[in-house]
């Protein structure tokens, strides 16, 4: 099916050993990368421990760490690097001169039901 | 020859003995070379791999055999690794590169080699005595003898153990658990006496008298008697004395078992000679690791040295070649629940040595250390060995103890961690019981993974358990576990320690490259040092760009994408991936406008909390990234850089101004202070305060730098720390002017920039290289103090304000914006 890529901007857009987040209508963003060698990948912006945003991690090999607690997760799989447990929902990317495409199913669909951790005072937990 | 045809054929790496350096040589060459060898491995003992060390808590009945495997049976499959348990290596042909190999059946079998490793570790010497050969007498040293103890403790009453040393003593131990009357033997006068001074000796065999052994002293044994059915009934001394033993086991020693190695007409002397690369010299195709290779005329022992050796042979079997293994230290633990005691380095003292001994018969405390020269060149603790660690660290790196003499006895852990309910002994510690208060994680936890895993280092517990893995503080503890649990100085981490898994190298050697060898480019430093990685880490990129930055001010290039994102995006990240915003507040005064501000934008971005920090500021915190230039922009106040790795707050009391106490105007003080150094990035955070007078409402006595203001000057404090282990200033200096203040603390703050390695805070810095250095650097060296504030000067001049002069500080604006589909 010719439209099931979405366009989502020029590879040059994403910085070396870097990202950009992807907003989409429901769910959380998708995290674009991009390593040194001008591969792409894209990961749910949710690190499996405790829902880091991965996009603000630091890009290494195919590795990016989690900004929160520093955990490793493996831009190809999701896979969290052992002996940590656990994967991010992975999405399926495709680099074609020079552009970035996501698939649209997938944007539309995809690991919608996750959701970034609760923070601030809505979320006291330590009440008398 | 067909290089090319050659180059495809694996070569073929053989290894005699399966013992655990020569599997841990394996496994680190797996990890870096998983396809470059076949593998085979004889291996004597029907077993696979096990942890031998840990025989004595299976003789006294507190681990099981299978326990100890360190790497079962499909460890050898799941790898592609031949192995041949039970089979000896009967002789090797170097000319034809052949191992030939036989089994307890008689049947051999032979096989070729391109490379040669040879573990065959040693074997326990047996007194020359008649009725060294009777049934019932035993060496200790394999998973056979221990099973032949742990049988004959069923059948039978009296054990003798003839040495007291480590072995013998748990060998002992062990059989009293399992209901022996046992009777040491020895015949030195005091216990140990290769590892204890004689007052810890005297203390151990004392508190052993009390849990039940008996001890015969400088007893010299002349045969062992036997009876009609051929088993051993007694043991009689030189004197005539004679004492009923069903089973004697030798514990007096071990000899590196090098015969394979003389048949094959290799060097050896304390052992099978080998090079820093553990290469035998006599053959470099054959390489020796472990308790049989003897390296600059020692063999070692114990774990840890021959850990290091592994990772540096199997560097070398990689075709790496740049790991030198250069020697060990050692120290030594006794694997006697409850009995605590731990020695390293020259104990025994003697000339130019001094001792600094406490002593408490009565409560089971000794401990004593020796100094020469202001350094610490052994210790000896019995009883309480919550210390060990530590002074095995300062004995290994040679750091001058002269400013911590003082202290030293009471050791690192007097002042209060925080975050395990004040506990510093690991064993009196329930199961129960957290250990590691950022991670929730208990001792019990902590024992069974090093038990089940097979953990021997710190760096293995922080993977697998996350315990003393983020604040650190906990660290101590988690290393007297890993002793106490898998039982040797498995602690003991290289002398220089590697900055991560991407290189060999550690902090301070990448320091000197750079400097030395004028790096600019993080790329550079990568291509220089060899690093193993294409692009490092998320742990070397960011020390490695503060190291250029902070060499080669004005040249080096920040490379934003090797920071940690609190400083690439100039905020501070929340659990939320929301942000936190503090703008800088000189000296912590403000004014109605900037508040106003502060309190519009708080409104218009609908900002969730606002909070005074304790470092005289505003914090703003759920700031949406998008929101974070616009909010910047608003408030119209410089950045407090309180997401970096960099000078943060000047927290000042009011000082003479209004204070009715204040004797100097710490507020103007302060504001100067900041306003000269604000911007300044250093290995980790920098806290500054400034107090009026001796009252100290600033709290200066806890910062990297404190100034306290006295009727006749400032008096300067440095290396403070009120965080996980509060750490109280030291007093560097007073001075007379304002003037001065600023140019010590900034030489002060130089001198830690370019010395301090990354993630170092100045408490550890200064720990690192000694207060004596630091006053010598910038209280005595008048032009060395004024090169040094001129550099930070120089460095800072003209230095961007992140939050506004974007292209300027090489903020990537694209990172605030999503992309939308």
């Amino acid at each position: 099916m010719m439209n099931d890529w979405t366009p989502i901007c020029r590879v040059d857009e994403i910085p070396v050993l870097g990202s950009r987040r992807v907003s989409r209508p429901q769910g959380l963003d998708v995290a674009v990368f991009r390593n040194d060698k001008d591969e792409v990948f894209a990961l749910l912006d949710r690190c499996p421990h405790k829902g880091g945003p991965l996009s603000q991690g630091i890009v290494f090999g195919t590795s990016v760490a989690c900004p929160l607690h520093n955990w490793t997760i493996g831009l190809c799989t999701g896979q969290a690097a052992a002996p940590d447990e656990g994967c991010t929902p992975r999405f399926e990317v495709k680099l074609t001169g020079g552009q970035v495409f996501l698939k649209t199913s997938e944007l539309t669909s995809h690991a919608t039901e996750l959701t970034r951790p609760l923070a601030g005072p809505t979320h006291r937990t330590a009440c008398a | 020859m067909d290089m090319r045809v050659e180059a495809k054929a694996k070569m073929k790496l053989v290894m005699v003995g399966n013992g655990m350096a020569g599997v841990r040589t394996l496994e680190e060459l797996l990890k870096i070379a998983p396809e470059l060898y076949d593998i085979t491995v004889f291996g004597a003992e029907p077993h696979p791999n096990y942890n031998r060390i840990l025989l004595s808590p299976v003789l006294a009945g507190e681990q099981t055999l299978d326990e100890i495997v360190l790497n079962d049976w499909s460890w050898y499959t799941d790898n592609h690794i031949t192995l041949h348990a039970g089979w000896r290596v009967t002789s090797v042909d170097r000319v034809k590169r052949l191992v030939h190999a036989a089994n307890a059946a008689g049947e051999t079998l032979s096989t070729n080699y391109d490379r040669l490793l040879l573990c065959t570790g040693s074997n326990p010497f047996m007194l020359p005595i008649p009725g060294k050969d009777l049934q019932g007498v035993i060496a200790y040293r394999d998973i056979a003898d221990t099973n032949a103890m742990i049988q004959a403790a069923t059948r039978y009453k009296h054990a003798v153990v003839i040495g007291g040393g480590l072995l013998g003593l748990e060998a002992a131990n062990g059989l009293m658990r399992r209901g022996m009357t046992v009777s040491v033997v020895h015949v030195m006068p005091t216990l140990m006496e290769r590892q204890l001074d004689v007052v810890a000796g005297k203390l151990l065999q004392k508190s052993l008298e009390e849990r039940g052994l008996s001890f015969l002293m400088g007893a010299q044994t002349q045969e062992l008697v036997g009876g009609p059915d051929g088993r051993v009934t007694a043991i009689k001394f030189k004197d005539g004395t004679q004492v009923p033993a069903d089973l004697v086991v030798m514990a007096v020693g071990i000899r590196p078992n090098v015969e394979l190695a003389q048949n094959m007409r290799l060097h050896c002397d304390k052992g099978i000679v080998v090079n820093d690369t553990l290469q035998t010299t006599t053959d470099a195709r054959i390489y020796s690791v472990g308790e049989c290779a003897a390296h600059r005329g020692t063999a070692y022992g114990l774990v840890a040295p021959l850990f290091e050796q592994a990772k540096v042979a199997a560097n070398h079997l990689a075709l790496f070649g740049i790991g030198r293994y250069v020697g060990s230290l050692t120290s030594t633990k006794l694997k006697v629940t409850g009995i605590d005691l731990f020695s390293a380095g020259n104990f025994g003292g003697g000339e130019g040595t001094e001792e600094i001994i406490m002593s408490d018969p009565k409560g089971g405390v000794y401990k004593k250390l020796v100094l020469k020269d202001d350094k610490l060149v052994g210790a000896c603790l019995y009883g309480d060995t919550v210390d060990g660690s530590w002074y095995f660290k300062l004995l290994r790196d040679g750091r001058n103890v002269h400013d911590i003499r003082d202290k030293l006895m009471f050791g690192e852990s007097n002042i209060g961690d925080a975050g395990h309910e004040g506990h510093n002994k690991a064993a009196a510690m329930k199961d129960s019981d957290e250990v590691c208060g950022c991670n929730g994680v208990t001792k019990g936890t902590i024992c069974k993974v090093i038990k089940e895993k097979g953990l021997f280092t710190l760096d293995e517990v922080r993977k697998h358990t996350k315990a003393s893995a983020s604040c650190g503080s906990c660290t101590g503890l988690v290393e007297q576990l890993l002793m106490f649990t898998a039982g040797g100085d498995y602690s003991a981490t290289p002398k220089t320690k590697a900055m991560c898994a991407c290189t060999e190298h550690g902090h301070q050697a990448v320091r000197d490259a750079i400097k030395t060898n004028q790096l600019l480019k993080i790329s550079d430093v990568f291509a220089f040092l060899e690093w193993k990685t294409p692009n490092g880490c998320a742990s070397c990129r960011p020390a490695i760009n503060y190291y250029l930055i902070s060499t080669w001010p004005k040249l080096a290039m920040d490379d934003p994408q090797s920071r940690f994102i609190n400083e690439r995006s100039h905020a501070n990240i929340q659990k939320d991936g929301s942000y936190s915003v503090i703008p800088r507040m000189w000296g912590g005064e403000t004014t109605a406008s900037e508040l106003r501000r502060i309190a519009d934008v708080v409104d218009k971005y609908k900002i969730p909390t606002v909070k005074v920090t304790g470092g005289q500021r505003i914090d703003l915190l759920g700031v949406k990234k998008e929101d974070l230039q616009a909010v910047w922009k608003d408030i119209g106040m410089p950045s407090g850089h309180a997401y970096a790795k960099a000078l943060r707050t000047v927290k000042t009391c009011v000082g003479s101004e209004w204070c009715r106490m204040g004797t100097q105007d710490s507020t103007q003080m302060g504001k100067d202070l900041e306003r000269a150094m604000w911007r300044m990035y250093a290995p980790h955070k920098v806290k500054f305060a400034v107090s009026g007078c001796p009252r100290n409402c600033a709290e200066a006595g806890i910062k990297d730098v404190g100034i306290i203001g006295v009727d006749s000057g400032w008096e300067m404090y440095v290396a403070g720390n009120g965080g996980i282990k509060t750490e109280v200033a030291h007093f560097l200096v007073k001075v007379k002017t304002a003037a001065e203040v600023l140019e010590y603390t900034g030489a002060f703050c130089e001198l830690y920039r370019t010395e301090g390695w990354y993630l170092e805070r100045t408490v550890h810095y200064v720990n690192r290289v000694g207060l004596d250095y630091v006053k010598k650097r910038i209280v005595e060296d008048h032009t060395g103090r004024k090169a040094l504030w001129e550099n930070l000067q120089f460095a800072l001049d003209g230095e961007p304000d992140p939050w506004f002069e974007f292209d300027k500080a090489a903020v990537d604006t694209r990172q605030f914006e999503a992309l939308s589909v």
